[in-house]
């Protein structure tokens, strides 16, 4: 790796650190629903009220994140946009029905469910109905991001040539690798929504609920990220080799293990705050790894960031647009979660 | 169904479907922020209660416009990507600054929408002026990219690619300004107007409810100025397209012939085989004197450019009729309005206006439709105008009528959902009178 950084790299990262906030902000949301999916026990509707409330303000702003990756790369590296829009078609539209149902059913349930408002009129049987179709739609919607990443990673994404249809459109997605990304997704999601939870739940016998789903999580996301891994070995190869021989790799995980490691012990001891902290730290830094062991590729296997990138005063002019709008948003974003994710006063 | 045609049918309902939402994302904060100043400059409460209901009216739209945006923003990729690939660095510019604006805007949205009882009544307002002003940006900056595809600027072809690139030249394109203008007011009219006629319905049989003669105010206040000054703002655009896209104007017009003193044509139809556009009422020196300030300019006609360069001319001419239409109706009875609100009389008793507005209630949704049709199909056979194809710029990708039956299937659905939802909340309408709320 050479340390030669330029405007493509910076726009680059940007991307990359839009990415994260996705993952560990929206990841949340998504992995709140599925929660509410697997919702059970004594105090099932205490749990689903619990995930609706940590959601519901700040969803639309998570979601946001997934438009600044996308914005920044078609501005940044329109050429991997295209390939990425031909290549992916089916599951990058399969993951849209996701986000529209998860979006647009989350909403309905909140503003008509019963207990919300003066006039909860419709009764719960609408509202559950919603309820199912959000849950659903959160599970389903990690799987298929995952599943572009896996094919992204995989460096089965080259240039479409006049090889058939299921070669070009399907083959490269629907690999084992790919669903191993998918199924690591899933449970980082989850893992993530679970250990958020801990935080807000408002009582101690809820928090003890999503305890036990955050260790569940935790050891879902160990076993998936072990086969993962295995599986890059055949279907990504590069990524295998880079995340097994390069230099950096022994210290990228030893970091993520001390971030596990963290997470779960806090969980036990049920120091929540810090289990937050180093779970949102472990799968950055799964995220990180992946980009490493790619880097300097933005689509492997032949098409790398410099290649990709718009000519020089797009990105620069992006990197001052980014700069701008971070100065009117991070003040924002404190805001919103000064306002909505302080300590669970009741009044 | 051929797959460049399913494309094109996927990107027109997206956008058709978002395009609702979205104006009404523009435009409900600013009613809402109103509504809840006079609130707590008057201490009325009815107006606090105005603000809550359209609050949560606002928070399903507002999500369903933000959905329906992030489908768009892939769908750029999914069925144009020849078209994202080169323009992509050009117009990439407005649409980050676009980002940016959605997310203050979503942002304070969650701080207002959840925050009634968290934050001051003063923060509480800043949050709503927020949430219009960055609304309001986003669609600025959507309509200046939208724009650069009419009148690209801020590079140079060659080869088939573009080469010194400018984005902020591209950004001050000649479309930028008058698109913009127009766009932005039809989101306060068509919005303004849509909630006028709401509340001019119940008021026809109870005008004594002092709740839906105060939502009356509030959205003639936003609704009505806008809608009077559209006809002007539409001139405005229909002199940067005779100027800019000739062939578009004369499609527009259903104007076959160059001549010189062209007749404005009114309705008709256009028979493309025959060149000639029949049964349309024709006002003589109409068209020169609109698009050229003067009775004897000439304008040139379809027949004087190669025919693969039309568009297909009878849905622009019939859309453009639409619009202008419904416009002038919209801002005839606008003008009425604000003649009697300026007179101080009581909109009330003039149970004709109500039932003016009632009918005008669709009719800016229905003008803006019809105005995106004019641009956008009037464009064709352009992606780029003068620079790329659309049939040059769509995916690969085979089978595009399933994507396109796929998302219109979704949308259909979503859109009876909302539907109903807001029809419920509609019908639960208070009954307070004016002496209850003295
Ligand atoms: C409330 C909605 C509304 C109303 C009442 C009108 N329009 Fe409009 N019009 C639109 C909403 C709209 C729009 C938002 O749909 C468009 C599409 C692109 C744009 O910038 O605005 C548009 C486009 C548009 C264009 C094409 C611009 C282009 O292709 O670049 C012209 C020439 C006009 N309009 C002219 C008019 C005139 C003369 C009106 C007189 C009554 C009028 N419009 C009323
Ligand atoms: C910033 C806003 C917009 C952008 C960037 C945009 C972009 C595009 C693109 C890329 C296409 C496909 C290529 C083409 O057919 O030329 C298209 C087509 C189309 N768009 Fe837009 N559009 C915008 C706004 C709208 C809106 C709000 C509508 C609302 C109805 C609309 C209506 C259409 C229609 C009807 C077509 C199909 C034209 C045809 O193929 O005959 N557009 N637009
Ligand atoms: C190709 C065209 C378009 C694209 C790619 C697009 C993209 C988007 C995206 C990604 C969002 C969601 C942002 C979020 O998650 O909060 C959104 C919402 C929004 N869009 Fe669009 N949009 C397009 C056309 C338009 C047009 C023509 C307008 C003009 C009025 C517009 C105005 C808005 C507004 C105001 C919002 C905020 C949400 C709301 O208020 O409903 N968009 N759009």
């Amino acid at each position: 790796m050479t340390a030669d950084l330029g405007p493509a790299e910076l726009v680059a990262g940007c991307a990359l650190l839009a990415l994260t906030a996705y993952v560990l902000l929206g990841g949340a949301d998504f992995g709140g629903g599925i929660w509410d999916l697997l919702a059970a026990g004594p105090r099932k509707k205490q749990q689903r009220a619990l995930i609706a409330e940590a959601i519901g303000p700040i969803w639309e702003a998570n979601h946001v994140w997934l438009i600044l990756v996308v914005v920044l790369l078609f501005t940044g590296f329109p050429a991997a946009f295209a390939r990425l829009g031909i290549t992916l078609h089916i599951p990058l539209s399969l993951m849209l029905i996701g986000i529209v149902l998860r979006g647009s059913a989350f909403t309905f349930r909140s503003h008509y469910g019963p207990g919300h408002g003066q006039e909860g009129g419709e009764g719960g049987r609408t509202s559950q109905h919603w309820g199912r179709i959000f849950a659903i739609a959160s599970a389903g919607t990690p799987l298929l991001l995952g599943l572009c990443v896996g094919a992204l990673a995989s460096g089965a994404l080259t240039a479409p040539g006049h090889a058939g249809f299921t070669a070009t459109f399907v083959a490269p997605w629907l690999t084992p690798f790919g669903v191993g990304v998918g199924v690591l997704t899933l449970a980082l999601f989850a893992f993530l929504a679970a250990v958020y939870l801990t935080v807000e739940a408002p009582e101690p016998a809820l928090r003890e609920d999503f305890r036990r789903r955050a260790l569940g999580a935790a050891v879902a996301v160990f076993v998936a990220a072990f086969g993962t891994l295995g599986l890059a070995h055949l279907g990504a190869p590069l990524m295998g080799r880079a995340l097994t021989t390069a230099p950096w790799a022994p210290a990228l995980h030893a970091a993520t293990a001390v971030a596990a490691v963290t997470a779960i012990w806090a969980l036990w001891r049920r120091r929540y705050r810090l289990a937050r902290v180093a779970a949102a730290g472990q799968v950055a830094l799964i995220l990180w790894g992946w980009a490493l062991a790619q880097y300097p590729y933005l689509i492997p296997p032949d098409l790398t960031i410099r290649a990709a990138a718009a000519p020089r005063i797009t990105l620069v002019l992006v990197l001052w647009a980014l700069v701008a709008g971070g100065l009117v948003l991070f003040p924002s974003l404190i805001y919103l979660l000064r306002v909505f994710k302080r300590e669970p006063t009741r009044s | 169904m051929p797959d460049l045609l399913a494309a094109r049918s996927q990107m027109a309902m997206s956008l058709g479907f978002h395009i609702l939402f979205a104006m009404v994302g523009v435009a409900m904060p600013v009613l809402m922020v109103v509504a809840e100043r006079r609130w707590q400059r008057t201490g009325d409460h009815i107006y606090l209660d105005l603000a809550h209901r359209w609050a949560k009216g606002t928070a399903i739209l507002f999500a369903v416009g933000a959905v329906s945006g992030t489908v768009l923003s892939f769908e750029l990729g999914l069925l144009w990507p020849a078209f994202m690939e080169q323009a992509g660095a050009i117009i990439g510019m407005p649409f980050s600054l676009e980002g940016f604006a959605f997310f203050t805007e979503a942002v304070f949205l969650g701080v207002y929408l959840y925050g009634w009882d968290r934050i001051s009544p003063r923060a509480h307002l800043a949050a709503g002026c927020a949430v219009a002003v960055s609304g309001m940006l986003s669609a600025v900056f959507v309509v200046i990219a939208n724009a650069w595809m009419n009148a690209p600027t801020g590079f140079r072809w060659v080869d088939g690619r573009p080469v010194d690139i400018d984005p902020i030249a591209a950004m001050m394109n000649p479309a930028a300004f008058p698109q913009v203008l127009h766009m932005t007011l039809a989101a306060y009219a068509a919005t303004g107007l849509v909630v006028a006629g709401i509340h001019a319905l119940p008021l026809l049989r109870q005008p004594r409810n002092a709740f839906h003669r105060r939502a009356l105010s509030v959205a003639l206040l936003i609704g009505a100025p806008a809608a009077l000054l559209q006809p002007v703002s539409g001139d405005l655009s229909a002199r940067f397209v005779a100027h800019w896209q000739p062939v578009k104007l004369a499609a527009m017009e259903g104007h076959f012939k160059t001549e010189r003193g062209a007749p404005l044509r009114i309705g008709g139809w256009p028979d493309e085989a025959a060149g000639e556009t029949r049964y349309a009422i024709e006002i003589p020196y109409g068209l020169s004197l609109l698009a050229f300030k003067d009775p004897t300019a000439e304008v040139k006609g379809l027949l004087d450019f190669p025919r693969q360069d039309w568009p297909p001319v009878a849905i622009v001419h019939v859309a453009f009729q639409v619009m202008v239409g419904l416009g002038s109706y919209m801002a005839l009875v606008s003008a009425a309005a604000l003649w009697l609100m300026w007179r101080r009389r009581e909109l009330t008793r003039h149970r004709w206006l109500l039932r003016a507005l009632v009918l005008a209630a669709p009719m800016g949704f229905i003008c803006a439709e019809a105005g995106w049709i004019v641009t956008e199909v009037g464009r064709q056979p352009w992606i780029i105008h003068g620079i790329m194809r659309t049939a040059e710029a769509v995916t690969p990708m085979p089978g595009l009528v399933v994507p396109f039956l796929v998302f219109t299937g979704l949308y259909a659905g979503l859109g009876v959902v909302v539907a109903w939802l807001l029809h419920q909340q509609v019908l639960r309408s208070p009954e307070a009178t004016e002496e209850d709320a003295a």
